[in-house]
């Protein structure tokens, strides 16, 4: 099962590779991840997607998770209400006229923004939940070639009072 | 304020911490603080011959002592060198700080001479580290590493510093923090109270209870918790390899040693418990055998400090998070207070049936004219010393008679490496032991092929005089690595067997120590009593063994925890 982990630590140097080096040293793996520093400076706020087989293997990363010394919180998204977001930057060449509307009506439709234009390609800025950013992808392969694509990994974020705070 | 440089810092940090015993190596990264350590007369430096000797050194010091244990090492190899002690310290829990040196920070990265990334190397196997790229930092980063290699489940920290931020011609003010507090960091220690209600129920009702007692007993310093409430509840008491002696070996209560070697009573009262109440214990696969066959009709009780032990290898119905001695400390107070207890008459039918399987005095042995068997040895042992030494055990068959042979009738008294099952631990750690505790005979119980992997701190021995007693199982073969050869490998002994053993007596006698040879049972007491009246000189017995002894009882592989073979044509009818 997918799981949407968020992780509030120190924001010093050697955290984060802590973080990695305990998924890889146990086994577990990682999806995406996404970290940057909070409106405390001094705090990182990380976003881990991943797989899980059962409850118990997610209850027992998280607990290791929390006993790294740089870890101040964890919880886990997906078991209450949420947003998640994830950004997507793809870049597209459109050879015709034809396929340029369809390009430009694609994102309309699909709520994203052409961020930049050369004479055949097109950037497209996009954000969502994961399965609109791969519905995209398959709807815009029809008609143009994708030339490259940048996802960000997930954001998340508990909804209501929910919060994870330092 | 005072001012020093980072060199001096690192010393005088050292000794406000109050640490008198150091064990290291020098080298170019750290000659500014060896430089600082010359001039101190407060902390007693040891020289090794070897960085991996020092970590077990200062390993086994804290074993002894629950003191953390401190090593200074250069950079680059010196720092690598450690690795496998550190690893040896992290599997056990044991709190040390590993201070090594580090190329200039401009050179970081740079593939400089001895450079090597200690932080990255070192994270799988530290409990946290620190880099300090200035000289101020040092004194916080020394305070934070002693408090967190101390504290909640101990562990090693490694404290990394660059060589300018040592530089003795810059000064900075000094001061050292009384006490330190991370945010991130907060060791539950006191058990929750409706927990520790519901698990005493659970005690008190259970008909067929047993107390499976690990090294964080031993660690927290909770022996007397773990006596007090068996002996309350009259439970019967095993103690995994990590655990002898937080309940006395010698206790009427205690069945032994559980798991892969352990006896036949206590693995079978785990098996038919229809309560394990663990206490500082992680349900090691050593420990299990199958966990889809662990103990099936159990209900599984948990005392950690360490939220990720409980249920990570076997489900824990009843968790309590904290340190063993508060956690059962609040226990006895509640059974004080309600004056609560559980039903003799069940519990006397329990121990009827543990006596029925202790019966079958499945350590047993048969003793031969013709060679010495290696539980002779250890039970002449426990004679000779009265059962009072402390021993440190290296790693094979050695380590498991020892385990099995010699009751521990004190925590602190049995040092060995059970979580990575080090080779060469037991040299180094039985010198750890000897500074740690001049008043206790000190004996390393080792095998010829794990004394060979340090046998050169044999020359540290020398140099400080240290007179510890090594009896040396010599059965000319890495005992363990062919007894499954023979069990599981059609006897195909691949590399098990020592063509060429030194002579062991001549190489004691070229570092100056007293050698002996013992081939005859005869000899056996007569040396081992020789060899403990020598107070102030190195003994070394090599013992020759009968090399054919297998150890046993053996847990059989796959199976559940009462699936054993008790003897090379016996074995359990599971």
């Amino acid at each position: 099962m997918r799981s949407i982990i968020s992780v509030l630590l120190e924001n010093e140097s050697g955290a984060l590779s802590r973080v990695v080096g305990l998924f890889s040293q146990r086994g577990y793996n990682i999806e995406s991840l996404t970290v940057s520093p909070t409106n405390d400076k001094t705090l990182s706020r990380m976003t881990i997607t991943t797989e899980v087989t059962d409850l118990a293997r997610l209850e027992q990363m998280m607990k290791q998770l929390h006993k790294l010394v740089d870890v101040l919180r964890v919880s886990e998204l997906t078991e209450g209400a949420h947003v998640e977001r994830e950004l997507m930057l793809i870049k597209v060449r459109t050879l015709t006229n034809e396929a340029r509307e369809e390009v430009k009506r694609c994102s309309d439709i699909y709520r994203g923004q052409i961020v930049d234009i050369t004479q055949n390609l097109y950037t497209i800025q996009l954000s969502g939940i994961c399965s609109k950013l791969d519905a995209f992808i398959t709807t815009i392969e029809d008609t143009s070639e994708i030339v490259e694509v940048v996802r960000s990994g997930v954001c998340g974020i508990a909804r209501g009072e929910k919060a994870l705070r330092g | 304020m005072e001012m020093l440089s980072g060199a001096e810092m690192v010393v005088r940090s050292l000794q406000d911490e109050g640490i008198e015993h150091i064990f290291g190596y020098p080298g170019g990264s750290v000659l500014d603080i060896y430089d600082a350590i010359f001039q101190s007369s407060d902390i007693e430096h040891f020289l090794v011959r070897h960085e991996q000797a020092a970590v077990h050194m200062a390993d086994a010091y804290s074993r002894t002592t629950g003191k953390v244990g401190t090593v200074l090492v250069t950079a680059g190899p010196g720092a690598t060198n450690c690795i496998t002690g550190i690893a040896t310290a992290y599997m056990d829990s044991i709190p040390l700080v590993v201070l090594s040196g580090q190329v200039p920070t401009n050179w970081i990265g740079d593939d400089a001479f001895q450079e090597t990334d200690m932080i990255g190397v070192s994270r799988p196997v530290v409990k946290h580290s620190f880099l300090c790229r200035t000289a101020e930092e040092i004194p916080i980063a020394i305070k934070k590493a002693f408090y967190l290699a101390s504290t909640g489940r101990p562990g090693p920290v490694v404290v990394d510093l660059p060589k300018d931020v040592q530089n003795p011609l810059l000064k900075f003010p000094y001061e050292y923090p009384e006490s330190v507090e991370l945010r991130s960091y907060s060791p539950t220690l006191r058990g929750h109270k409706g927990q520790i209600k519901r698990a005493l129920a659970a005690l008190l009702g259970a008909k067929k209870p047993v107390l499976y007692v690990g090294g964080g007993a031993v660690i927290a310093n909770a022996s007397k918790q773990v006596t007090e409430l068996a002996e309350k509840l009259n439970l019967p008491v095993t103690n995994t390899l990590m655990g002898l002696g937080a309940f006395s070996g010698t206790h009427k209560q205690n069945i032994g040693m559980l798991g892969m070697h352990g006896t036949y009573e206590a693995n079978l009262t785990m098996h038919n418990a229809d309560l394990i109440f663990a206490v500082g214990a992680r349900f090691d696969d050593r420990v299990t055998n199958n966990v889809e066959k662990f103990c099936p009709n159990a209900k599984v009780m948990h005392i950690d400090i360490d939220p990720t032990s409980i249920s990570k290898n076997i489900h824990v119905d009843l968790p309590i998070v904290g340190s063993v001695e508060v956690v059962l400390q609040q226990m006895l107070d509640l059974i004080a207070e309600t004056q609560a207890s559980n039903d003799g008459e069940k519990i006397a039918q329990w121990w009827k049936q543990i006596n029925e399987w202790r019966a079958k005095e499945c350590l047993a042995y048969q003793p031969s004219n013709s060679h010495i068997k290696p539980q002779q040895v250890i039970e002449e042992l426990y004679k000779v010393t009265n059962g009072d030494a402390i021993i440190a055990s290296d790693v094979g068959q050695h380590q498991m008679f020892a385990a099995n042979y010699y009751p521990f009738k004190e925590p602190r008294q049995w040092i060995n490496s059970g979580g990575l099952g080090t080779m060469g631990f037991g040299l180094p750690a039985a010198i750890g032991c000897k500074i740690a505790r001049p008043d206790k005979p000190v004996c390393c119980v080792t095998g010829d092929g794990s004394i060979q992997m340090n046998i050169q701190e044999l020359s540290t021995c020398m140099q400080y005089n240290i007179p510890i007693v090594i009896v040396l199982l010599n059965n000319r073969s890495l005992g363990m690595v062919k007894q499954w050869q023979k069990m599981f490998y059609g006897g195909r002994q691949s590399h098990s067997y020592m063509d060429s053993v030194p002579d062991f007596v001549k190489l004691a006698e070229a570092y100056n120590h007293i050698g002996i040879k013992v081939d005859k049972i005869e000899q056996l007491q007569p040396a081992l009593e020789r060899a403990f009246e020598l107070k102030d000189r190195v003994v070394f017995l090599d013992v020759a063994i009968d090399p054919e002894e297998h150890v046993y009882p053996m847990q059989i592989k796959f199976g559940s925890m009462e699936d054993m073979y008790l003897s090379k044509t016996e074995k359990t009818d599971a």
